[in-house]
C-alpha cells in the first residue's frame, strides 16, 4: 500500500481572466466555462469559447463528482503522489490529483468526488477522491 | 503548390559529445552547424537561410547569426519543443521553393547534464503566463508523469501490455550497441525492461530516453546546388505538421497529432506506408513511439503493441526498422529535444551510411517523426518523407 502524504502544492499563478474559479475553489466550490452561444462546458476556463469563439461564457457550478480517464502514480520522488485526469459529469476532462486513498487502489473509471487542498501561499485547487 | 523535390538534404550532424562540460551552448550550436556544412561540402558563407527553435541561445537566430557570421535573408523560429526541427526541414523546403533562401541551415543544442537539470521527475516551471499552467502546475505534472496517463489509458483502452512497449527499448538497444556515439551501448531485455524500477506507472526507467548534452545541424538546399555537392542526393517528398492539445477538455490521449502531420505527410509524397523503409520516430518514451506507428497508419488504432513486438523494429530482423542509431532511448536526446537527430539517422539510412550492421538494404524512402511538448497535454507532431534520388 502507498498512502498519500501531503506533499506540498505550488501556488497557481492567477490572473483576472481565471481569479473566479480560484475564488470560488478557496470556498469549496468547483466552477466550470460554459458558453452561452454553443451551451458546451469546456477546461481550462476560458473568456473566448473554444469551440465556437463566442465571448457569451458564463461560470457554472460544477457537480465535482466524475470518473479517472487516466491516472500514474510518481514514485520515484520523495513523496509518491497520484496525477490524473478527472471526467466531469458535466463532459469535460481536467487534470488533478487523485487523493486520500491508498494509491495503489487507484484504476481508471472509477467514480471520485472533489475535494479542495490549499496550495504553498495560494489559492486552494480542487482533487479528488475516491466516491 | 507543393515542396515535393523542391529542396534536398545535403548536410548532416550529430554533436558526437553526450556530456557538454566545457562548451558554451553557442558553441554546441556553431559546431553542429559547421560539422554539417563541411558534411555538404558548403561553408558558412554559403547559408543564406537559419532555422533555430527554443534550445537557440539569447534572441535565436540573432544571436547565433552574430555568434557565427551569418549573413541571411531568411529566418525560421518555430518553436514546437523536440518536433521545431522536422518541421524547420518542411519550412526550410518551403522557403528554398519559394526563393526566399538557397542554403538553409537548422541548429539544435543543448547542455542539461552539464547544467545540472538532467531530471524528467520534476516539474518544469511554467513557461510565463502560459495558460494552462494555473490548471496544471499545482498537480505536479512531469515530462514522465504526463507520457505516463497516455501510457496507462492505451492499455485500458487497448489491452497494450508493458511486454510490448519493452519490446521498442529492446530493438534500440539492438540497435545501439553499434553505435560508438551512444550513452546506452548495452543490449537489453524484454525481462529487464519490465524489472528497470517504475518511475511513474506505468513507465519503468528504461522506457523512458536519456537525457544528453549535444547538439546537431542540418542543412537543406535547392535542387540545382545538391547536383552539384558530391554527397548522395536525399530529397525533400512531403511533409506535415499539427498540434494538438486539450480539445477545452474534450481530452483523449490514446493518439498524437501524428493522426493529421502523417497523412498530409503521405499525400504529398505521394507514397504510403508500405512504401517505407525506414523510419526514425521520436521515442521520449516507449509508448511515444507505439502511439506514434498506429497513428502513422503503420498499425490500426489500438493494435500498435503486435507490430512492435517480437523484434519488429529491428533493423535485418524485423519489418519496420526504426531508429538504427539507437534513438533518444539509447543513443542521444539532445537538449531533451530529439527531433533534430530523427532526420539525422533517416538520412543516413537513404544514404547508405548508417552501421553496416544496422544498414536497411535498398533504403530508397524513409520517413522521420518528431513529437514536441508533451503526449499528456499538448504537443506539436511534425512528419518529413525523405527520398533518395
Amino acid at each position: 500500500m502507498t498512502t498519500t502524504t501531503e506533499r506540498k502544492y505550488p501556488a497557481p499563478a492567477v490572473n483576472p481572466e481565471i481569479k473566479p474559479f480560484f475564488d470560488a475553489a478557496s470556498k469549496g466550490t468547483l466552477m466550470l466555462k460554459k458558453c452561452g452561444a454553443c451551451g458546451q462546458a469546456h477546461h481550462y476556463p476560458r473568456a473566448i469559447c473554444p469551440f465556437c469563439a463566442s465571448d457569451r461564457t458564463e461560470w457554472i457550478t460544477a457537480s465535482g463528482r466524475g470518473t479517472i480517464y487516466s491516472y500514474s502514480v510518481m514514485r520515484r520522488v520523495p513523496v509518491p503522489y497520484a496525477i490524473g485526469y478527472v471526467t466531469l459529469e458535466e463532459g469535460v476532462t481536467m487534470m488533478t490529483n487523485i487523493v486520500d486513498c491508498d494509491l495503489d487502489a487507484i484504476r481508471i473509471g472509477q467514480r471520485v468526488k472533489v475535494v479542495f487542498k490549499p496550495t504553498d501561499g495560494g489559492p486552494s485547487v480542487p482533487m479528488f477522491t475516491l466516491a | 503548390m507543393t515542396i515535393k523535390g523542391k529542396a534536398y538534404i545535403a548536410g548532416i550532424y550529430e554533436h558526437p559529445t553526450r556530456k557538454a562540460d566545457t562548451q558554451s551552448l553557442a558553441q554546441l550550436h556553431a559546431e553542429s552547424a559547421m560539422g554539417a556544412l563541411a558534411d555538404a561540402g558548403l561553408t558558412k558563407d554559403d547559408v543564406d537561410g537559419y532555422f533555430c527553435a527554443g534550445d537557440a541561445p539569447g534572441l535565436g537566430p540573432l544571436s547565433m547569426a552574430d555568434y557565427m557570421g551569418l549573413k541571411l535573408r531568411h529566418m525560421d523560429t518555430t518553436e514546437t519543443g523536440g518536433s521545431s526541427y522536422v518541421i524547420h526541414v518542411a519550412h526550410a523546403a518551403e522557403a528554398i521553393a519559394l526563393g526566399k533562401c538557397n542554403v538553409a541551415l537548422i541548429t539544435l543544442a543543448g547542455r542539461p547534464r552539464a547544467e545540472g537539470m538532467a531530471t524528467g521527475t520534476v516539474p518544469r516551471a511554467p513557461v510565463a503566463a502560459a495558460p494552462d499552467a494555473p490548471f496544471e502546475y499545482p498537480f505536479g505534472p512531469t515530462v514522465v508523469n504526463q507520457y505516463a496517463m497516455a501510457a496507462m489509458r492505451h492499455m485500458y483502452q487497448y489491452g497494450t501490455t508493458s511486454a510490448q512497449l519493452a519490446w521498442i527499448k529492446v530493438a534500440a538497444s539492438q540497435h545501439a550497441q553499434h553505435n560508438p556515439h551512444a550513452l546506452l551501448r548495452e543490449v537489453v531485455t524484454v525481462e529487464e525492461v519490465i524489472n528497470s524500477p517504475m518511475i511513474s506507472d506505468p513507465l519503468h526507467r528504461l522506457d523512458c530516453c536519456v537525457i544528453t548534452d549535444g547538439g546537431g545541424a542540418i542543412v537543406v538546399v535547392k535542387p540545382e546546388i545538391a547536383k552539384r555537392l558530391k554527397r548522395p542526393l536525399v530529397k525533400v517528398l512531403g511533409a506535415g505538421e499539427a498540434p494538438k492539445h486539450q480539445m477545452g477538455g474534450k481530452i483523449d490521449l490514446t493518439y498524437s497529432g501524428a493522426v493529421w502531420s502523417g497523412p498530409a505527410a503521405f499525400a504529398e509524397a505521394g507514397v504510403t506506408p508500405a512504401d517505407i523503409k525506414y523510419v526514425s520516430i521520436y521515442d521520449s518514451f516507449t509508448i511515444t513511439v507505439l502511439i506514434t506507428l498506429e497513428d502513422l497508419g503503420f498499425a490500426a488504432k489500438g493494435q500498435g503493441g503486435k507490430l512492435v513486438a517480437d523484434g519488429n523494429l529491428i533493423s535485418g530482423v524485423g519489418k519496420l526498422p526504426f531508429n538504427t542509431d539507437g534513438g533518444g532511448l539509447c543513443n542521444n536526446h539532445p537538449a531533451n529535444r530529439g527531433g533534430l537527430t530523427k532526420v539525422v539517422e533517416a538520412v543516413r539510412q537513404l544514404r547508405g551510411e548508417a552501421h553496416p550492421n544496422v544498414q536497411v538494404k535498398n533504403c530508397d524512402v524513409a520517413l522521420a517523426h518528431g513529437t514536441g511538448g508533451s503526449l499528456g497535454t499538448r504537443h506539436g507532431s511534425a512528419t518529413v518523407i525523405m527520398g533518395r534520388e
